[in-house]
């Protein structure tokens, strides 16, 4: 067993309620924080523990803290950022459902380093009924004096409200939740200016994923230097990574970033093998967004070492033979599952998401999609493997926010990595509507371990 | 003719703008207080999420009274509400089954169960069934692919579909909507 250090309670009967959650020690991070550290000192804690965004950047958050501006007079705000909409991704949700305190606890303590009075929990509006959990988290809280005015005697004052965005993948993107929160499209912001500096109604203002916040309550109990220990290099403590696809064991796991993928996937404790003794043929390892890698490349890097669990591992070999951690969506594909059509239904998702604000986005996203429906469909041309690989490079880094990078970059590495693939859709139209392509040419590598 | 139009556009009016209960008002001034001062457009995606709530829909009266409610312009509300997608723009079904299709939904069989709905409410895909009990749409990722396939039912997600307990669900309202009426 790994450890564990946010889902550690999880399964402990009733741990939703305030008083269980104090009972196993909650709020001690709080208590820690305002009564014998300063706002600063806690910063310099995250920053020591080496914690990285959770959201799909990996950004070090400590360092992203030390950014906000802090003019006199004018109000800061953290913003914690609930909008998970990457598919593959269904680990806040996980902490929020079952744990809403332990997030509460981490945005109390946030908020006191980066001197939020007023801290806004900024959900996606189809996790309908989380925000009556929260807000139930954050009454119990307030009654028991971890929010409201002069918290602990300190002298700070929180609140923590929730906002539900309505549907848009979009205000995932830091300033595009930043627009929605102010009441407008989600349309991302051109940066500069950062939100650091002028973020919500021009405030200074921090936004962080929801497991990054959750992740400074073990910061500030154990310290920054300790929680560092665990991990390895740049990936320290640990990571939630919500599995899904074809695997026995679907779920939100947290793992330490030491574990190999080839464990991750195979183990009892963890995915527990592909469903019904099927052959591993592909996973995203991130989110769909980053590149999809076959079996081979995901178990071992292209020099032949074993793949880990963590940042800099899956990321080994750049994107011409590796991938992402992202967001921790880990979406498993068996040998029955076709490459062209899994494409088109992420393609068509980045079309239906495209915020519409940049044309290579905007068009483009439509214009991939509609090839890859040819071709799955057996309508497809031998040049539409080309011109899709055109259209992904002409959209990425040519738009203001990351969305277009997101949905070149799927489509990108389905041609590299299974380009046959595509190429048996086009030479087979009718075959390719009655059976899929299986492992066919990548058979030779994929090794079930014993 | 004048008054014809003005009586067809007062009818027009109450028939789908109902203004907020006292409930509903109290609401909205706790979320304006939310924000700082002035800035009560903020308050417009959760004030949508509550003017949705009286009919299942949105039409262009009921985002005028929102836009006066907030002090905002009309196209301030319409622009936004045309944006987000969970803002039905024309009217519903009372159950509304939002079908998840995306990567890891599709890999574990979403197109069957879609297929199977549309078979058993005899509808297609944004369509209503003709006792304006059902709507059937295919939303793109909400975030339950561990627990795939999935859709949206109302506040809540059906999980783990299959055959069997979609209809279940379809049973289940109909009992619901029966007791109701």
């Amino acid at each position: 067993m790994g450890v564990k250090l946010l889902l550690e309670k999880a399964h402990v009967e009733g741990i939703r309620s305030y008083e269980v959650y104090r009972r196993e020690g909650g709020y001690r991070a709080v208590e820690k924080a305002l009564k014998t550290m300063s706002p600063d000192a806690v910063t310099e804690e995250v920053k020591k523990s080496g914690l990285r965004g959770r959201g799909g950047a990996g950004f070090p958050s400590g360092m992203k803290w030390s950014f906000l501006a802090k003019p006199e007079g004018v109000p800061r705000h953290l913003v914690c950022n609930a909008d998970e909409s990457e598919p593959g991704t269904f680990k806040d949700r996980y902490l929020m459902e079952f744990l809403p305190h332990l997030l509460i606890e981490g945005l109390i303590v946030s908020s006191f380093a980066l001197g939020s009075n007023a801290t806004y929990i900024y959900i996606r509006g189809e996790y309908a009924w989380i925000p009556d959990i929260l807000e139930q988290a954050i009454a119990e809280a307030k009654a028991n004096g971890w929010l409201g005015k002069n918290i602990l005697g300190s002298g700070f004052d929180c609140e923590i409200y929730v906002q539900r965005g309505a549907g848009a993948y979009i205000c995932g993107e830091e300033t595009a939740l930043i627009e929605s929160l102010e009441g407008k499209r989600g349309n991302p912001r051109i940066k500069p200016p950062f939100p650091a500096v002028k973020g919500v109604w021009d405030r200074p203002t921090v936004v962080n994923n929801v497991e990054t916040l959750a992740a400074v309550v073990p910061i500030i109990n154990m310290g920054g230097e300790e929680y560092a220990k665990i991990g390895v290099g740049r990936s320290t403590g640990t990571k939630l990574i919500s599995a899904c696809g074809n695997i026995n064991k679907p779920g939100v796991y947290e793992i330490d970033m030491t574990i190999s993928v080839e464990e991750f996937i195979y183990s009892d404790e963890y995915c527990g093998g592909i469903k019904n003794g099927k052959r591993l043929k592909a996973c995203i390892p991130g989110g769909s967004s980053v590149p999809i890698l076959p079996a081979n490349l995901l178990l071992k890097t292209a020099k032949g070492e074993t793949r880990y669990m963590n940042y800099e591992s899956l990321s080994d070999g750049g994107f011409a033979t590796g991938s992402m951690m992202g967001s921790g969506g880990f979406i498993v594909l068996d040998e029955d599952q076709c490459i062209v059509k899994n494409t088109y239904t992420l393609a068509r998702f980045y079309r239906h998401e495209s915020c519409g604000q940049c044309s290579p986005c905007r068009e483009g996203t439509g214009w991939m999609e509609k090839i890859l429906k040819n071709i799955d469909m057996g309508k497809g041309k031998m040049s539409d493997i080309d011109l899709l690989w055109d259209i992904q490079r002409k959209i990425e880094g040519n738009t203001i926010c990351p969305l277009g990078d997101a949905a070149a970059w799927p489509v990108a590495a389905a041609i590299r990595h299974f380009r046959d693939e595509f190429e048996w859709h086009v030479k087979n139209p009718q075959e390719c509507l009655t059976r899929n392509y299986g492992l066919a040419n990548y058979a030779d590598p994929l090794v079930i371990p014993a | 003719m004048e008054g014809l139009l003005l009586s067809l556009f007062t009818f027009h009016f109450s028939l789908f703008m109902v203004p907020f209960s006292e409930e509903k008002l109290a609401k909205v001034q706790e979320i304006i207080a939310r924000y700082p001062e002035g800035k009560q457009k903020s308050a417009l995606l959760p004030v949508l999420h509550l003017a949705q709530e009286v009919h299942g829909w949105l039409s262009a009266e009921t985002m005028d009274y929102v836009a006066s409610l907030l002090q905002l312009e009309p196209i301030e509300v319409y622009e936004v509400a045309t944006f987000y997608s969970m803002y039905n723009l024309k009217p519903v079904g009372k159950y509304l089954f939002e079908v998840c299709q995306t990567g890891p939904c599709m890999i574990n069989g979403s197109d069957d169960i879609v297929d199977y709905i549309k078979q058993r409410l005899g509808i297609g895909v944004g369509e209503t069934t003709p006792d304006g009990l059902f709507t059937l749409k295919t939303v793109e990722c909400l975030g339950a692919c561990g627990y795939a396939p999935m859709m949206q039912l109302g506040k809540h997600y059906k999980e783990h579909l299959t055959r069997e307990k979609v209809d279940q669900i379809i049973e289940e309202c109909r009992k619901t909507a029966g007791q109701l009426n």
